[in-house]
């Protein structure tokens, strides 16, 4: 019900939204659960476990009942808290966890099965017989749980990642928040006021006091006008620090105004700050009284809150229970606002009432009625019991400080027999200083004066000067409590509303021996939920410690762990789904490529064609067929871009190389290009490649495609940590040149049809390199083959590649040649006996794969000693061979095993494996690469490969691993 | 986590690559024996408290630099260049 004249949005503009397909109005600046109330909606929501109808408890973050689900299919999002979802035109909510309806829910029979259902059910029932577990009962449990539904479509909603960086990050805008940042601001320092809710203000946006004479939510705006005005201030609303991290790094949650499409719906935020003050306040706790938990009863402040703010009276008739002076604000204000208070139970014994209320002093509520919404309580004092009629029960078992980031690096908090509530204990996290509520500091003055004497210490912290900065008038009560934490009574006393976890849940653990803290939460899922049990679990805490006999402090709190509030993947991840999810690095003939209609592979980052289909091919193999023939019989392009590139160059490149290579380069000639292997420091092989010599002191390095970004690291290690004396720099250019293979007999007539200068071979050998130009651009021409046929790559710098990538297939293709692929390359390289990854794969040595003797034993080098180690030169290892089928028509797959004839196929009588396969047109059948025991050896012998995962078993011929041409006189004629 | 680049200053620690302790410095001579290298690549210990990591400013400058740190409350006590904290 709204009262007239009352709210502070009070002449906001009407909103129309609608709950459970009924239209509704409400006012901007309503939160769901206000507008909702305001049009006497109280019941809003199905509990978890046994279905209970709940409405709202609080009117902020920390809400455990009013869950709703907003939007339809792929914008679907549950589990959304109707006390902090700012209503906009055409919100539609709905509630969740309810099967027919909200009001008739099937699932409430839960309720009346409660005695079968208590805490640790599903430990003890479900064990037999034992196949009805996965065919029976986890199919119907997980159909009964979980709270609200995904529409298991595609989210196609928008989110966002950022980062900021302040001096100081200030978390909370209440009254200490506001101060620590005025105080902050006027020293010079770059402020980050970061708070969680739609406008700054914290509790002042709930309260009627004055401060400074002014009411207290005007002041608030006042004083975040001032700050907003300050360049050197951010504030950041709706952005809720959801966690603490190392070196001040802070996450927080932004979330966007729901109702625009075009916006993002939330961004994740990474802040990090020099300082940081933590000025988060405090919530209220409930009491555990018998069925608390009907729609109707909510926190004594969640009450103030929607009556001051919002203008809403949850009731018509309100009753107060507490055990603290702070809730007898809630009756003052809802009779200032001519809302009837029927009474205040207030536990202590000598308490008084501030005014004209029914006062129950040492009196508690025992007992609660109203199937959907409350209806009466049942109150005992000393005069014996009273059913009271109200339909709105307000509570308030006292307040605890927001302490949950400060143990977010491992810090516990301690208790304070004073406010009967854990404080964080100084320090907890390096860098950060707490003020106000969130200290255990209650009144507003107290908050006030901390906000600018914590703020001043950060400054000191800081090395600037001290801002002088009066502290505003305010109200400075003091807060009294007596301890309560749960009544006597009958009937289940609820404090985990949204795991529905009670009193006696807690108890049954005690009794099954779960007796410490975490062993409790557990077994009995209290605090849990997606709440985290923020109201909840110090009043649990408090009957475990009951239950137990030990005090509180000795049972002490559960982990607190970020996030604060829940937060979506969908943000964290933000901007990594589908093309975002990794970089995609293009070559410059990408797009000719795209064109011609090849399929891409990824190599790592890059994208490769697959192969070039020609009309009529209908199989990737009848194309990489002709695409092999044609490289073997004519001339073929390939992209080779890829591979990494590193300009080397100084006096002591050479040596450096000599270090890097377990092979000699210092002795290279310039023009010329040289094989290298290149080992890690155990010996192993890390990557291979050519090297040119361009130069005097200037080479060029290429790593295989996927290794360039560790080759990289690698001589950045060598050269900054191992080798600092040499002289030398380097640089990748990977993406600075474009760089295609041009291979096949008819490469060198091809070259020169497009070079501004013929070249022959006896001044361009084998393994030679040097300048060209072509079309008028210097490029470079080397005379490399990783197709064993006569071939070059030629490179230019990459802005020339896309041209010169359609020079060179024109050519081609003029000449009975063309494009060639990824498979096509396989199929050639196979065949030749050269090896790539699938061979060097990071437990093999030199020796392994036939190049022991690249190992120059006359100089030092990575990886020299270790690669002598007797393990690693132990001649039963798996080495290097070919193998071919005996039977022509005979598979060969990759990774299949190799065993002896006669032997079981099982891993004790491994012979080894096979790494790399292909169907090799030139031979007219399969064609493997594998690493067989003692292989040098065994050239000649049958070897059974087998694969259990295809079911493929063939004999084979094991072979040397070059197939064709082992002499090389195609690619040096 | 951020880490000091003596280069760069305070930076996430997302631009860096990790590699292990700083023992990695202290290469053995080619000849020291299979003990010596044996330790150098595979024995670390793992202590709770102070330890010396390398790390690579991989997404930034590009250096190898030495953090001084601590396990237990993940305090960054100081961070050098590779070549000033060779013995």
């Amino acid at each position: 019900m709204r009262i007239a004249g009352r709210g502070f949005n009070r002449c906001a503009p009407l909103v129309t939204f609608t709950f459970d397909g009924q239209s509704y109005t409400g006012r901007a600046g309503d939160t769901l659960a206000a507008a909702l109330l305001a049009n006497d909606v109280r019941h809003v929501a199905r509990s978890f476990k046994y279905h209970r109808p709940r409405g709202m408890l609080t009117a902020g973050s920390e809400e455990p009942n009013a869950l709703v689900t907003v939007g339809y299919g792929a914008a679907q999002d549950p589990n959304i808290r109707a006390t902090t979802l700012e209503i906009y035109d055409g919100l539609t909510a709905r509630s969740q966890n309810a099967w027919p309806s909200l009001k008739h829910d099937a699932m409430a029979v839960n309720d009346l099965l409660s005695p079968f259902l208590s805490a640790g059910f599903y430990y003890k029932t479900f064990m037999w017989p034992k196949s009805f577990w996965e065919k029976l009962y986890e199919p119907i449990i997980r159909h009964a749980a979980g709270l609200g539904a995904l529409s298991g479509e595609t989210n196609q909603d928008t989110y966002e990642k950022a980062f900021a960086h302040c001096d100081v990050l200030i978390i909370g805008a209440g009254p200490a928040g506001i101060m620590a940042a005025l105080t902050v601001a006027r020293a010079g320092a770059d402020v980050i006021l970061a708070d969680e809710g739609m406008a700054g203000g914290g509790r002042l946006l709930s309260e009627t006091y004055d401060v400074n004479g002014r009411p207290c939510e005007k002041w608030a705006a006042d004083q975040l006008t001032t700050l907003s005005n300050m360049e050197n201030v951010r504030i950041m609303t709706r952005t809720t620090v959801t966690g603490a991290y190392d070196q001040g790094t802070f996450a927080a949650l932004e979330n966007i105004v729901l109702g625009n499409p075009e916006a993002p719906k939330e961004c994740f935020w990474r802040i990090a700050s020099q300082r940081s003050i933590l000025c988060a306040g405090a919530l209220e706790r409930p009491i555990a009284f018998p069925n608390n938990d009907r729609p109707g009863i909510m926190l004594a402040s969640a009450v103030r809150a929607y009556l001051n703010r919002w203008g809403v009276a949850p009731g018509q008739t309100v009753t107060i229970f507490a055990n603290n002076d702070d809730a007898h604000r809630t009756a003052l204000d809802l009779i200032d606002a001519g809302v009837t208070v029927a009474g205040v139970i207030d536990s202590r014994a000598g308490a008084l009432a501030l005014g004209d209320y029914p006062m129950f002093a040492g009196g508690q509520v025992i007992a609660t009625k109203g199937r959907l919404g409350l209806s009466t309580i049942t109150v005992l004092d000393c005069n014996g019991t009273h059913d009271i009629q109200t339909d709105c029960l307000a509570m308030s078992g006292g307040w605890n400080p927001t302490v949950h980031l400060t143990c977010h690096m491992n810090a516990r908090p301690t208790w304070s027999e004073d406010i009967l509530s854990f404080v964080p204990i100084d320090g907890a996290i390096p860098k950060m200083l707490v003020a106000g509520a969130a200290r255990g500091v209650f009144s507003t003055l107290g908050c006030l004066a901390e906000g600018i004497a914590v703020a001043n210490n950060t400054l000191r912290e800081l090395g600037l000067i001290e801002s002088q900065i009066d502290i505003p008038t305010a109200e400075n009560s003091t807060y009294h409590i007596e301890p309560l934490w749960q009544v006597d009574g009958k009937g289940r006393k609820w404090l985990d509303f949204q795991n529905d976890v009670h009193v006696k849940d807690i108890v049954l653990a005690v009794q099954e021996n779960f007796r410490t803290v975490e062993h409790m939460k557990r077994y009995t899922t209290q605090g849990m939920a997606t709440d985290q049990g923020k109201n909840s679990n110090v009043v649990a805490l408090a009957v475990l410690a009951d239950a137990t006999g030990c005090g509180i402090p000795e049972t002490g709190t559960t982990t607190f762990r970020p996030p604060y509030v829940p937060v979506a993947i969908a943000a964290m991840g933000a901007g990594s789904q589908g093309h975002g999810f990794a970089p995609e690095r293009h070559t410059t003939s990408h797009k000719a490529t795209l064109d011609r209609g090849a399929p891409m592979m990824e190599a790592r980052l890059w994208y490769r064609p697959s192969y070039f289909p020609k009309p009529g091919e209908t199989t990737w193999l009848e194309t990489c067929n002709r695409e092999v023939a044609m490289v073997r019989n004519h001339v073929g392009i390939c992209d080779v871009s890829t591979l990494g590139k590193i300009d080397i160059q100084g006096p002591d490149a050479g040596a450096f190389l000599d270090f890097i290579y377990c092979n000699t380069f210092s002795t290279l000639r310039e023009n010329r290009v040289r094989y290298g292997l290149m080992l890690r420091e155990d010996g192993h092989v890390m990557d291979d490649g050519t090297t040119a010599r361009l130069g005097l002191n200037n080479y060029i390095m290429t790593t295989t495609t996927v290794a360039a970004g560790q080759v990289m690291t690698h001589l950045e290690w060598v050269s900054q940590a191992l080798r600092p004396d040499l002289l030398v720099r380097f640089a990748s250019v990977t993406e600075q040149w474009a760089q295609f293979a041009v291979a096949g007999p008819k490469s060198r007539d091809l070259l020169n049809s497009v070079l501004d200068t013929t070249i022959d071979d006896e001044n361009w050998p084998f393994m030679s390199c040097g300048s060209i130009d072509v079309a008028g651009v210097q490029g470079r021409l080397f005379r490399i083959s990783f197709s064993g046929e006569h071939a070059y790559e030629i490179a230019v710098p990459s802005r020339f590649g896309a041209s010169l990538f359609r020079l060179l297939t024109a050519q081609a293709e003029a000449m009975d040649g063309g494009l060639y692929g990824m498979e096509a390359l396989n199929v050639l390289r196979i065949e030749k006996g050269f090896i790539t990854h699938g061979e060097i794969h990071g437990r093999v040595t030199a020796n392994d794969i036939g190049f022991g003797r690249m190992v120059n034993q006359k100089k030092d080098c990575i990886g020299n000693a270790m690669s002598q180690r007797l393990g690693l030169l132990d001649i039963n290892r798996e080495q290097l061979v070919g193998l071919k089928p005996v039977e022509k028509t005979g598979r060969l797959t990759a990774g299949a095993h190799l065993f002896i004839e006669g032997e079981a196929a099982v891993s004790e009588n491994d012979q080894g494996y096979v790494t790399s396969v292909c169907y090799s047109p030139t031979f007219g059948h399969d064609l493997a690469l594998a690493f067989l025991k003692d292989g040098l050896k065994r050239h000649g012998n049958r070897v059974l490969l087998v694969d259990h995962l295809r079911d493929v078993q063939t004999w084979c011929e094991v072979c040397h691993p070059v197939f064709l041409d082992q002499k090389g006189e195609l690619s040096r004629g | 986590m951020r880490l000091p680049c003596p280069l760069c200053g305070d930076r996430d620690r997302r631009e860096f690559y990790y590699q292990g302790h700083a023992l990695m410095l202290e290469r053995p001579l080619r000849d020291a024996g299979d003990a010596a290298w044996d330790n150098y690549l595979h024995n670390r210990d793992n202590p709770a408290g102070e330890t010396r990591d390398l790390w690579h400013h991989e997404a930034g400058c590009g250096a190898w630099i030495v953090v001084t740190r601590n396990t237990v409350t993940h305090e960054v006590l100081d961070a050098i260049l590779v070549e000033k904290a060779r013995v």
